[in-house]
């Protein structure tokens, strides 16, 4: 993985300093609330419903076991002895002492780690596909060019005070795992017909009030231009974004207020001035970044582990978590693992210090040392070897994170909501709760198959509600708590944003609603089709009547 | 007598934005900023004044001033708030495409903490909001280094690393 030199250090040490000043002055009285807080929110620090909230990056999602170690540290000395990991690659902490937070800065600089603009209205924390470098599907590692954007975008000095927030992601593979066209920039990797490495670059996508999915401005970017292209969309967007109103403030509604053509023809016309120019990467940044990724030295082994085959033929619960917690590995003999955080009366997400401090220890011992989080609030070991996946297994069973629910409708994805946030209209934790209660049988659930449940406690979409097969949203009705329900949303390279079913729901009632759409499916769905498929197919018709009929 | 930083450093500053001057017998005497509409309309006159800037509104489109860049003695960018951001790339093209390379002043809500960006995007003078201490200020002027990204100022950091020798 990459690794800070002194350069790369020395600015997030200085940052460290700047921010323990700024909140010394904001203590003194020196700095009103209105100043500091876009201050405080460019270091990932919002005033949340109980306490102050710390968002840390963990960029493109990747984690060595030292620094999830420090992450446990502080979630115990700093906070409650827990942490959440969010969709968006981030590990949040609710209950961190403000005056304490340029503590918290300096542990993480310590491990070369920050929480610089996972918030305010700046470009945030870069985001990728949790499988990169060993998905069998990827035309490049994206982590390189990754890196290359969280340093362009880190205090890039002309684009600090956006119009609103700015969210790139970036994949290298062909099914796309990081929701790129939900994004601000979803870039793509591709090659063109030379076989040279370049971008397609997808624009204006994103969640929210207002749900689109991305266009694509340009088919293939030459990889050397990214920063300039960048710099050229930022600067359209910084320029001319809307500043009236900050629901129309996202570069979402400035491409659908100037059309997406038009605005690719600003962007081009900007990037004719920076073309070539000094931003150009050269070829031997691309090498040394790429060299930080290098593949390890993978042992040569058999495509099929006999203890493997016979440990899945043996045992029922390792076969059914095998069957749903692995994903192929690109080398053989090798598997990428998932630990689920989605375990029933867990709130999604939710890590404990210990199981941190544990986890790091078992990816030591079983995955070289690192290990992924991925959007889905999951974590993952990307090189595990067939033969050891037993007993990796049996410790992670032990911990709490090996229910067998990748990919199922438990696995949902859950943003913090009303118990948490100052800004939900419902809580969400308890839905998932509820849901997850209903549907406590293994194998139901797996007949179930392929089901994506999402829950956002407000239109801010934390939870990506518009993207599941399955979204809940958190409404309010007169100050009472109230669910909207959308089917048919898919994230990925099919994106689509799901439709509504009809009036909302109080939350009592959530767990027979998923039941009933759920219900419809088993009964018209036709072999192999997922729960979004038969959506697709015959509308969303037939689950309405279903939900609305009267109770019998 | 106002206070400006200037390249780095408390001085006194007569030069005043001339906020809303319709026609050049609204300005006063003395060195001045005025806005972007009245330069346009009576450039002439304000050249035979002499002595004169302009300032820009975030709005502004700073190509209008690309054929101007060497006569303008000042050229001021307006923060109504230190939230709005447009005047950061307004000062990267008035550095940057169109050459300019005398004075640019940051005006209007500027404080300390922005400077350090302020100052990566070609400003080198900088009015404090109303109350703000500048000589405090100045601490802030130093809060990073350097930085990765291509600016007036510098190439971008991948463009001098191996020359810089920076070790893990
Ligand atoms: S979706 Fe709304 S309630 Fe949930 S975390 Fe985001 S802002 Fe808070």
């Amino acid at each position: 993985m990459y690794r800070y030199d002194s350069f790369d250090q020395r600015i997030v040490d200085e940052r460290v300093a700047q921010f323990r000043d700024q909140t010394r002055r904001y203590l003194a009285g020196e700095l009103s609330d209105d100043d500091f807080r876009p201050l405080r929110l460019q270091n990932g620090l919002y005033i949340q419903k109980h306490a102050p909230m710390l968002r840390v990056a963990i960029p493109y999602g990747q984690l060595s076991s030292r620094q999830l170690r420090t992450l446990a540290h502080i979630g115990r000395v700093y906070d409650r002895g827990y942490g959440h990991f969010t969709t968006r690659q981030n590990i949040q902490y609710n209950w961190p002492e403000l005056a304490r937070v340029p503590d918290i800065l300096a542990e993480l600089a310590r491990v070369e780690m920050h929480a610089i603009q996972t918030s305010g209205n700046c470009i945030r924390n870069v985001t990728s596909d949790h499988y990169a470098g060993v998905a069998a599907d990827e035309i490049a590692d994206p982590r390189p060019y990754s890196e290359l954007v969280r340093q362009w975008s880190t205090f890039h000095p002309e684009f600090a005070y956006l119009p609103r927030k700015f969210k790139i992601a970036i994949t290298g593979a062909t099914h796309d795992r990081a929701a790129i066209l939900v994004h601000d920039i979803g870039l793509q990797i591709v090659r063109d017909a030379r076989g040279e490495l370049g971008f397609r670059v997808a624009v204006g996508g994103g969640l929210g009030r207002t749900p689109i999915v991305g266009h694509v401005i340009r088919e293939f970017l030459p990889r050397a231009e990214i920063l300039n292209y960048l710099d050229a969309i930022l600067r359209v967007y910084n320029r001319f974004g809307r500043r009236d109103n900050k629901y129309k403030a996202r570069i979402k509604i400035l491409v659908k207020e100037r059309k997406p053509a038009v605005f690719a023809a600003d962007v081009e016309a900007e990037w004719a001035h920076l073309r070539s120019g000094p931003a150009t990467v050269p070829a031997e940044e691309f090498a040394r970044l790429e060299a930080f990724f290098a593949p390890p030295r993978y042992d040569t082994l058999a495509s099929d582990d006999a203890g493997y085959r016979s440990a899945l033929a043996d045992n029922r619960a390792f076969a059914n978590w095998a069957a749903r917690n692995l994903h192929p590995h690109k080398v053989r003999g090798y598997a990428i693992v998932t630990l689920s955080l989605k375990k029933t009366g867990i709130p999604p997400g939710d890590v404990t210090s210990d199981q941190m401090d544990a986890i790091a220890n078992l990816a030591d011992r079983f995955s070289l040392g690192e290990l992924r989080v991925s959007h889905e609030q999951n974590l993952v070991f990307t090189d595990v070897r067939q033969s050891e996946l037993l007993a990796l297994w049996k410790e992670l069973k032990t911990l709490g994170l090996a229910t067998p629910n990748i990919g199922l409708l438990t696995n949902i994805v859950c943003c913090p909501g009303g118990d948490f946030c100052s800004l939900a209209n419902a809580k969400s934790i308890p839905i998932a709760e509820a849901i997850q209660r209903r549907f406590d049988d293994l194998d139901y659930l797996h007949d179930i198959g392929e089901l994506d449940l999402n829950i956002s406690g407000c239109m801010n979409a934390c939870g990506h509600h518009h993207v599941g097969h399955i979204g809940v949203l958190g409404v309010d009705k007169n100050g009472s708590e109230w669910y909207q329900v959308t089917i048919g949303g898919t994230q990925g390279e099919h994106a689509a944003i799901g439709k509504v079913i009809g009036p909302s729901f109080a939350a009592d009632d959530m767990p027979e609603v998923v039941a009933r759409l759920i219900e419809t499916y088993v009964h018209i769905r036709r072999e192999d089709e997922r729960f979004v498929d038969t959506v697709r197919r015959v509308g969303i018709d037939p689950f309405k009547e279903r939900v609305y009929a009267e109770a019998h | 007598m106002p206070k400006l930083i200037r390249r780095g450093a408390v001085v006194d500053d007569a030069r005043v934005v001339v906020r809303n001057a319709i026609a050049v017998a609204d300005v006063p005497a003395g060195p001045v900023l005025v806005p972007l509409s009245l330069w346009t309309s009576a450039r002439d006159a304000l050249l035979a004044r002499g002595n004169v800037g302009v300032w820009l509104a975030p709005t502004d489109d700073p190509a209008t001033l690309a054929d101007d860049t060497a006569r303008l003695p000042a050229i001021a960018v307006d923060f109504p708030a230190f939230t709005d951001g447009r005047g950061y790339s307004t000062a990267r093209l008035l550095r940057e495409r169109y050459g300019y390379t005398g004075e640019l002043r940051a005006v209007g809500d500027i404080q300390r903490d922005q400077l350090a960006y302020l100052v990566q995007a070609g400003f080198d003078a900088f009015a404090l909001a109303e109350g703000r201490d500048p000589q405090a200020a100045l601490a802030s002027l130093a809060d990073f280094t350097d930085g990765y990204q291509h600016t007036g100022l510098r190439t971008p950091w991948f463009r001098r690393r191996a020359a810089a020798g920076a070790g893990a």
